[in-house]
């Protein structure tokens, strides 16, 4: 089965793991007190985004804590990269096409 | 003179939409004309070296604007611009959707829900796009396109460069 990190953002519970992940590394049980799903669903998503590669966990004393593993989220950030710069090309054609108006209209006065 | 206003894009956290924005030093008159006149659309909405030509525009509510995207090697591909609400220098909202050269919408790729807001700054316009799709998966979808594009374009970049 594929595991990749756009699989792992394509779930809304994923998506708020992650989300309360950025705040502080968080035990299984307490990720799964912000849900009202299953303790076992929970975990379910929890070990997918394990194995995406976005979470790891570190073990305090007797407790696993959950955090987010930073690099694979940066991946995210990358695979927005070239919808920017379509984006940024296409804005700074109209950057020029402002400053060929606002000459033309020098012209004209 | 080039610009140094930088283009955001962030993901919304409910993840199916991403948002744009980016400032223009143009008067917000402007600015909407060239968001709205198709003539002028059609000099910047395709990035390089892909150029737009529209086939029709009908700017109004329920109107459409159809137009094609042309690449480098001549290959081309429509999209069609449902308007669905306008405030005059204020804000656009559309559904915008490949299809064929007469509109007929080709199903495999997601529609794009846009809204364009617009608002004039001290020194000039600011411009707000949120792109919204119908899922997540959708988004993912689009993205990978836009990178595909991306990557297509920077191979035109460096074409330009090697002719040089």
């Amino acid at each position: 089965m594929r595991r990749d990190v756009f699989q792992a953002i394509a779930d809304p519970t994923r998506r708020a793991i992650l989300t309360l992940l950025t705040l502080q590394a968080m035990t299984p049980n307490a990720l799964a007190e912000n849900f009202d799903s299953s303790r076992q669903a929970v975990s379910k998503h929890i070990q997918i985004l394990t194995e995406c590669g976005l979470i790891k966990q570190t073990q305090t004393g007797r407790e696993i804590y959950y955090n987010l593993d930073t690099p694979k989220m940066k991946e995210i950030d990358a695979w927005l990269e070239p919808f920017r710069k379509l984006w940024e090309d296409r804005f700074n054609q109209l950057d020029d096409l402002f400053i060929n108006l606002k000459n033309k209209k020098n012209e004209q006065h | 003179m080039s610009s140094t206003n930088e283009t955001k894009i962030t993901k919304d956290p409910a993840g199916n939409k991403l948002h744009v924005t980016r400032d223009f030093n143009a008067p917000l008159p402007d600015v909407w004309e060239a968001w709205t006149d198709s003539s002028l659309l059609d000099q910047w909405w395709a990035p390089k070296p892909w150029r737009a030509e529209t086939k029709s525009m009908d700017f109004k509510v329920g109107g459409l604007w159809l137009y094609s995207m042309i690449g480098p090697q001549g290959e081309r591909s429509y999209c069609r611009v449902d308007f669905q609400a306008i405030e005059t220098e204020k804000s656009i909202s559309s559904v915008a959707a490949f299809c064929d050269e007469d509109g007929n919408l080709t199903d495999d790729f997601p529609k794009m829900y846009w809204k364009s807001t617009f608002a004039a700054t001290a020194t000039g316009t600011s411009v707000l796009v949120e792109i919204a799709f119908d899922s997540e998966a959708d988004l993912e979808k689009i993205v990978q396109m836009g990178f595909k594009e991306g990557f297509t374009m920077a191979l035109g970049n460096l074409d330009e460069i090697l002719a040089q």
